[in-house]
């Protein structure tokens, strides 16, 4: 049989960074085919050059049995590729109906939208899903998951061949999930082709036929679901083999550990909301706390409650012995918490102002006089900071935008250095950054713990958080579950532990 | 040698439509030194600067609040309701037995309500998350309005030269007003680049969530962005009257939000924030003015001027846009 889609060979850098090296990906006819990989692996940028978002530096994309000269998001369209975003591109004030036909109304005189028929339609398309709906309320009234469905009936409408799922899970509650699988399975009968990204790897077991998995940009395997163990794929997504311990350092975290010291931050039962239900951690000097857990554990979640961002409902947070969450970032910050944030580009750096003045913005309340700012001490302050983290920049007045990824996240460490914190967050703060940078960072991290302070590291890389943290908290579902202690900890505990306490936990231990 | 440094590096990287911006005014300088019958006399001189100074002003302050992604739209409408204020106090029986007093009050009073009107719109932006175009609607309309109601919509003249002088009055044989635009020039631009409230004002508009996340008092500085605006356009709304020694609560600042924001935009704010060049905003308020005076001064229609205006200000958006790709 031949192959719907087939991508060999993709090439894609942005700025001279790879983000695709000799990446491929084959999709059969009538097939569930799961696409998963660490964040930055190159998912997001296969499907954009896929759906002609993105113009391939290299490679081949044949659809059917013809070349795919795609270069437009209308193309992919036209072409029977169906895309469903995490953030639906559907129009919640107009009616289901409305949304359903948009672009494709059937015409009365060829002038008048016949809404008659397009009502008729659209229940049609909806009831091959076994969807019984209003189709003339507004889509805004329905909950997400019905708002899924109705993107996918329009993708199906417009006779798409291929229907691609990014995360479509996400935000779906368990039973949602449960009628957007019937969908997905409906869509197999009917021939149609499904490429389903997703972070949970339960899922995969339960709809997809196949699986592919990236790594930095390449594609490492192709597996048959049915004949792969979860750890397999994890194994493959951290390019780790999954009967070795890791019996060296792999990272720059290693080295002497200081003592551990008095509590400096300690939460209980701390919620704020459904994506963190119950959040326990303890951070005592000279020590470094991971967060370990899939996306969406609510790793960042945590993170966001302790430096203030999100109001508890619930639990206490106690800073040295004192109870009492700080009421924002700017009180978390007198209070000697720094917290640098997962996304870099859209909460750190602010691009068009300098090094200088970024890496001393959240400094500038010390650094004041009377509201007036000491720049003699902010030029030194920054001076010291360039040359000691090897921040690699023409000169300090240079705008931030025009340095590396790795050296902006060394700007942004260097904001929170500066202000001399006692509790460090960090939020994935090697993420997108080079290996040389990467070390470098790590080694900073740690040097700063040996000092006497606390940081809290969360880490999507597995390796990072065995061999940089003294103590592992694990979340699941909002909830910190178990915690791990090193030395011992290695990366087939840790996957354990996620593993042990997950949903699907038994779908895995069955085969 | 950093310090000797820092003022070479900062003019290199001025942006490329501020250097526009200083050729644009040459040519219009030297068109009008050939063409303009009368252009290089004192008299000239001053009647541009008078006129040029109330748009400078309320320019600078709509430049903050672009800096922080914003816009005011009420500039006008503030101008009005501190105009109209001013008479009615110095003219009131405690202003006539009281003329020091009277025309004190009569400057602080009308102030401190055009700070009212920068708090609302304040609040509502910053506090209630309304989209600053619509928060600054409501006094856009209603500003007006309560002038106007305030006088029973009649012109109010007057002749107080203690109050007056704000609008004709000289130093140096030059007009207040334009010393004035100067002062608040120089005093923003240290505010700018010398406090902790300015950098901040440049990292919300750069960047909002992460200023945020950075301990910056987001809320305060938007606030006081849009205090400052209203403050300055009730200083202009009070020139205004005191030129005319008239107000007319229907005319005092008509328009004035789009000369102020064409100002801007040609001095070179970026509408998305994160750049206040208050000298750029005097810039392009004398650039607007310099058209407007050269069209009617070589006999062409007041209506063909807004179209120039317009012209101008497409000509300013271009070359940002060149500029960012």
């Amino acid at each position: 049989m031949n192959a719907l889609v087939s991508m060999s060979g993709i090439e894609k850098s942005f700025a001279g960074v790879p983000a695709l090296s000799q990446a491929s990906l084959e999709i059969e006819p009538g097939e569930v085919h799961a696409l998963i990989g660490q964040n930055g692996a190159g998912k997001s940028t296969m499907i954009k050059v896929l759906t002609g978002v993105y113009r391939r530096d290299g490679g081949s994309v044949v659809i059917g049995r013809r070349e795919s000269d795609i270069s437009s998001p209308r193309d992919a369209q036209e072409a029977g590729i169906a895309t469903i975003y995490q953030e639906l591109n559907l129009v919640p004030l107009r009616s289901v109906t409305e949304n359903i036909i948009m672009g494709y109304e059937p015409k009365r005189l060829g002038l008048f939208v016949d809404w008659r028929e397009g009502n008729r339609r659209a229940l049609e398309v909806l009831a091959r899903f076994g969807i019984d709906i209003d189709v003339t309320e507004p889509l805004g009234n329905f909950s997400t998951a019905i708002q899924q469905l109705v993107a996918i009936a329009r993708a199906v409408s417009l006779d798409a061949k291929l229907v691609i799922m990014d995360e479509p899970t996400s935000s779906l509650d368990a039973s949602e999930v449960e009628v957007l699988f019937g969908v997905v399975r409906e869509l197999r009968n009917q021939g149609v082709s499904v490429l389903y990204v997703s972070h949970f790897l339960d899922e995969l077991f339960q709809i997809c036929d196949r699986v592919t998995t990236m790594r930095d940009g390449r594609t490492v395997s192709t597996r048959n679901v049915s004949e792969t163990k979860k750890l397999e794929m994890i194994a493959d997504m951290l390019g780790r083999n999954t009967d070795e311990i890791a019996a060296e350092g792999m990272t720059d975290f290693a080295g002497a550990k200081a003592k551990r010291g008095d509590i400096l931050l300690r939460s209980e039962n701390v919620s704020t909301g459904p994506r963190l239900t119950h959040f326990d951690l303890t951070l005592h000097r000279g020590e470094i706390v991971g967060l370990g857990g899939l996306l969406g554990s609510g790793r960042t979640e945590a993170a966001r409650a302790l430096f203030g961002v999100d109001a508890l409902e619930d639990g206490v947070i106690e800073l040295d012995g004192h109870p009492g969450q700080p009421s924002g970032p700017g009180e978390a910050i007198r209070k000697r918490i720094g917290f640098l944030p997962e996304d870099r580009k859209a909460e750190g750096i602010i691009p068009d102002m300098s090094v200088r003045e970024n890496m001393t913005l959240a400094l500038l309340p010390k650094l004041a006089k009377r509201g007036q700012i000491d720049f003699e001490r902010e030029r030194e302050i920054v001076d010291a900071f360039i040359s000691d983290l090897g921040i690699k920049t023409a000169h300090m007045d240079q705008p931030i935008r025009e340095l590396s990824g790795g050296n902006q996240q060394k700007v942004l460490l260097a904001r929170w250095l500066a202000t001399e914190p006692d509790i460090l967050i960090l939020d994935e703060p090697t993420r997108g950054v080079d290996v040389g940078a990467k070390r470098e960072i790590q080694s900073f991290i740690r040097s700063y713990v040996d000092k006497g302070f606390g940081v809290v590291l969360i880490s999507s890389e597995f390796e990072e958080l065995v061999e940089g943290a003294d103590r592992i908290v694990v979340m699941h579902e909002g909830r910190s579950v178990t915690e791990l202690a090193n030395p011992g900890i290695t990366e087939n505990i840790l996957v354990g532990a996620l593993a042990h306490h997950d949903a699907g936990a038994d779908t895995w231990n069955a085969q | 040698m950093e310090r000797t440094m820092k003022l070479p590096k900062r003019v290199a990287s001025m942006p490329l439509r501020f250097h526009g911006g200083i050729v644009a005014l040459v040519v219009l300088l030297v068109f009008n030194a050939l063409f303009t019958p009368n252009f290089l006399q004192l008299q000239t001189l001053f009647v541009n600067i008078s006129q040029v100074a109330t748009i400078a002003i309320v320019a600078m302050g709509m430049t903050l609040v672009i800096a922080t992604g914003g816009i005011d739209l009420s500039v006008g409408a503030v101008m009005a309701l501190a105009g109209a204020l001013a008479p009615l106090i110095f003219l009131s029986d405690l202003g006539a037995a009281n003329p020091a007093l009277g025309v004190a009050l009569a400057i602080i009073l009308p102030l401190l309500v055009a700070g009212l009107c920068g708090v609302f719109n304040g609040v509502m932006v910053a506090v209630l998350n309304v989209q600053p175009i619509i928060a600054t609607l409501i006094l856009f309309i209603s500003g007006r309005g309560i002038a106007q109601v305030l006088t029973n919509g009649n012109l109010q003249t007057f002749s107080n030269p203690s109050f007056s002088y704000l609008g004709t009055g000289k130093i140096l044989g030059l007009p207040f007003q334009g010393w004035l635009a100067l002062v608040i020039a120089c005093v923003l631009f240290w505010v700018i680049t010398r406090t902790t409230w300015g950098r901040y004002l440049l990292a919300i508009g750069g960047n909002e969530r992460a200023a945020f996340l950075s301990g910056g008092p987001v809320r305060r500085v938007k606030i006081g962005a849009y205090v400052i605006c209203a403050v300055l356009s009730g200083f202009a709304g009070l020139i205004v009257v005191a030129i005319n020694s008239a107000s007319d609560a229907a005319r005092n600042g008509n328009l004035m939000e789009l000369d102020a924001i064409a100002a801007a935009v040609v001095g070179g704010a970026l509408l998305q924030g994160g750049r206040a060049p208050i000298f750029g905003a005097i810039l392009g308020a004398v650039i607007i003015q310099l058209v407007k005076y050269t069209l009617l001064a070589n006999g062409v229609e007041d209506e063909v001027a807004l179209i120039a205006k317009a012209a101008i200000i497409i000509l300013a958006v271009w070359m940002q846009q060149l500029r960012r790709t």
